[in-house]
């Protein structure tokens, strides 16, 4: 079944929270898509959204039971990243830990890899 | 620092990052004698004035001893004291080498360090010995000072301007000193598509426009099409020594001409002229708005009266304006349009404050100017509204066009043009290159820009080698070789064999630049010689193939001579000496005759040598091993 490795993977906070979110939508969801947008100061930045409907080319990650779609195009960028949830005093949100990140701009919003 | 937390959003709403809490990006105008520096927001465009309210930087520069730099008005103004110790006009500097700078001597109001290494220009200043871009840079750390204080946020970015004939080297130049006042260029754009873009025109009628760049001490004309909101630079002319400054010579003389005249002497002191210089500025500026008025010189302890009116100011600059004129009509000729064409004109320098030139541009192109925006601000302008459609992801990127054709030269140094001249940016180009002569395993790649048809001619960008290639008979290797221009105008060359995958790459940063004469020299003389270039290329190309066939059979009847007949080799004696001999003289039908017959008359040994060729490779192997299997040689050649 695992013959290859998932291109992402989430740890155990962030698939509770996710299941979470989804939860509390209010609406049926097909998981979560993650993308990327050529539109950050340092080149790329991702983009979280709730899925109405899988994609035909989704690259779909199944993980502690969510649903994670992969926008074909940020595949490539992507893989090989965690996705965790973090909480602070202050804020709390989704963290990616992307192994192909070269460098960030100076608020961490977007990324080249 | 902190990793950034996400959310997750509702499909489509996620938000663009920094909305509302990013660093700026400004446009700045890097001037030959003042810069000027722009931000975009909110919908209008801001020009950054210090606490006099004036928006242009002087582009000069003071060092003190200790090295640490001045810029500005008060750099300009230690210039009569310490004259030594500060730059002016730098920005002719940018990108050229030792070598271009000697042609200059003299020219140049600051005293250029004699380098042997070929390498770029040092300048000697207060006893520091200091390049064009650390210079410049400091030019523009001045300016995104200026933009900080203004604006209390971090400025890091910014689309700079520069001449539309700037070469790479120029622009390499100018974007090596944006980075290292610490400032990200976002782009760079050509001054006069700045200044076409702060009317709006990419947003209006399809066609031609010209920009009139009338300076402190340069002029530019350009033409510029555009199309579905992209400028292309069609043609570009001016003088590097043409501006107000003169403007301002020219009534100084009249003044102190007068002056001469009341007093009765004949030599000028140099606070006389000094004096003379300020005035005529002054009445030069005041005439724009009033008919005439009175100027007082007050030098060496007597004072002067000096009345000027506006007819008189007109006829001391008529044949400034007149040279400026001449210059606008060559660069139409140049292109083959004429005013009638033209569907906008924009002004753009101090100097198109003048009435006699706005009134003489409207007579040539039969249309008001457009004037609008503050002339000498309006580059910057353009160059942050580029800033801010860059930084906001607009889609409306603005395309440039590269200034001549770049290519590299092939054998019996031709040019194989790659990217041709106008092409918008960026742009990246292959071509499939071979080998010219049996076992070549090297190929040596000249990088070329120009539009002329024979190497010499054109101007040597960068050399360099690609190794490695596998022995192979001539013309099996296929060598790609890609040329990419990003969309700064800068090129980036690579040469890649397919076989084993080797590759080399260069960015071309050019030692040395070309003026602006030599650009507009280099477009004229293709045009010029279109003809008898192509003639020569037609016939070197067909000397380079004699020499090829000569090489060929030269070869083929050394390896497998014993198949030939005495009379049949003799046969082959005679056509070669015909090739060489034909391949001496310039009639191309005769060399391609010669090498014709050559080929025909070897075609048998060829075919001789074909049968032999099969023959050898079979014996000794089994029919087995010809059927499919590993290919051993490739194998060994990925290793």
């Amino acid at each position: 079944m695992n013959e290859r490795p998932q291109p992402m993977t989430l740890t155990e906070t962030a698939a509770e929270r996710v299941k979470a979110l989804l939860a509390g939508r209010g609406k049926p969801s097909a998981g979560v898509r993650i993308g990327i947008r050529t539109k950050g100061c340092s080149g790329m930045s991702y983009t979280l959204e709730f899925a109405d409907e899988k994609n035909p080319f989704d690259e779909i990650v199944e993980d502690k039971g969510v649903t994670i779609l992969i926008d074909p195009k940020a595949t490539m960028f992507i893989i090989g990243t965690e996705m965790d949830y973090v909480e602070s005093k202050l804020e709390s949100g989704f963290v990616f830990r992307n192994p192909n990140e070269k460098g960030r701009c100076g608020c961490g919003e977007s990324f080249h890899v | 620092m902190a990793e950034p937390m996400l959310q997750i959003h509702e499909p489509g709403e996620t938000p663009i990052p920094h909305a509302g809490t990013e660093t700026a990006a400004v446009g700045i105008d890097l001037g030959t004698t003042n810069s000027v520096v722009a931000i975009r927001g909110d919908g209008h465009t801001e020009v950054l004035r210090d606490g006099d309210g004036r928006s242009l930087v002087p582009s000069v520069v003071a060092y003190a001893a200790d090295g640490s730099a001045v810029v500005g008005e008060l750099a300009r103004r230690l210039l009569l004291d310490r004259p030594d110790a500060v730059v002016t006009s730098v920005k002719r500097l940018m990108g050229r080498g030792v070598e271009d700078v000697k042609s200059l001597a003299g020219t140049l109001p600051f005293e250029v360090e004699p380098a042997a290494d070929g390498g770029m220009v040092r300048l000697k200043v207060a006893g520091h010995s200091l390049t064009p871009v650390e210079i410049s840079a400091e030019i523009l750390k001045a300016l995104k000072e200026r933009a900080e204080d203004h604006l209390g946020r971090t400025v890091d970015r910014a689309v700079v301007t520069v001449p539309a004939y700037f070469d790479d080297a120029a622009r390499t130049a100018t974007k090596d000193a944006a980075r290292l006042a610490g400032l990200d260029v976002l782009r760079l754009v050509n001054e006069p598509t700045a200044a076409a873009l702060a009317y709006g025109l990419d947003e209006g009628a399809e066609g031609l426009y010209v920009v009139y760049d009338l300076g402190g001490g340069t002029f530019d004309i350009s033409l510029l099409r555009m199309e579905k909101g992209v400028f292309q630079v069609l043609a570009t002319g001016g003088d590097s020594a043409l501006g107000g400054d003169d403007f301002d010579h020219a009534v100084a003389e009249h003044f102190l001409a007068e002056r001469a005249a009341s007093l009765g002497e004949s030599s000028l002191s140099s606070a006389e002229v000094k004096m003379a210089l300020m005035s005529a500025r002054l009445a030069k500026e005041c005439l724009t708005k009033q008919d005439a008025g009175e100027w007082s010189l007050d030098a060496d302890g007597t004072q002067t009266m000096h009345r000027l009116d506006r007819a008189t100011l007109e006829a001391l600059i008529a044949p400034l304006v007149e040279r400026t004129v001449k210059l606008c009509d060559g660069v139409l000729e140049d292109a083959g349009v004429t005013a009638a064409d033209v569907k906008g004109v924009v002004l753009v320098g101090g100097s198109t404050r003048v009435p006699l030139v706005r009134r003489r541009v409207a007579e040539v192109f039969g249309q008001e100017p457009l004037s609008g925006i503050n002339p000498d601000e309006v580059v910057a302008d353009g160059a942050a509204l580029q800033a801010e459609a860059l930084t906001r992801g607009s889609d409306t990127l603005l395309l440039d066009v590269t200034p001549l054709s770049l290519g590299i030269e092939t054998m019996g140094g031709l040019v194989e043009k790659i990217i041709p001249r106008n092409t918008p940016v960026p742009v990246a180009k292959a071509q499939e290159f071979t080998t010219f002569q049996d076992g070549q395993t090297a190929m040596s790649i000249h990088v070329l820009q120009g539009e002329r048809e024979l190497a010499d001619q054109c101007r040597s960008l960068a050399h360099f080698e690609l190794h490695g290639i596998p022995a192979m008979t001539a013309g099996a290797a296929r060598i790609r070789v890609a040329f990419a221009v990003d969309a700064d105008g800068l090129l980036t060359v690579s040469a890649h064999e397919d076989t084993t995958g080797i590759e080399q790459h260069v960015a071309v940063k050019p030692s040395y630049g070309l003026t602006e004469d030599e650009m507009s020299t280099m477009l004229y003389d293709s045009m010029k010689h279109a003809a008898e270039d192509m003639a020569r290329r037609l016939i070197t190309e067909s000397r380079v193939e004699a020499e090829r066939a000569l090489g060929a059979v030269a070869a083929a009847v050394a390896a497998d001579g014993d198949l030939l007949e005495a009379d049949e080799r003799a046969r082959i004696g005679d056509a070669m000496t015909a090739v060489r001999s034909a391949a001496a003289g310039d009639d191309r039908d005769a060399i391609d005759a010669a090498v014709m017959s050559l080929e025909e008359i070897t075609r048998p040994f060829a075919e001789r040598r074909m049968d032999r060729g099969v023959r050898r490779a079979l014996a000794g192997h089994r029919v087995e091993e010809f059927d499919g299997g590993p290919d051993q040689d490739a194998d060994r050649g990925q290793e």
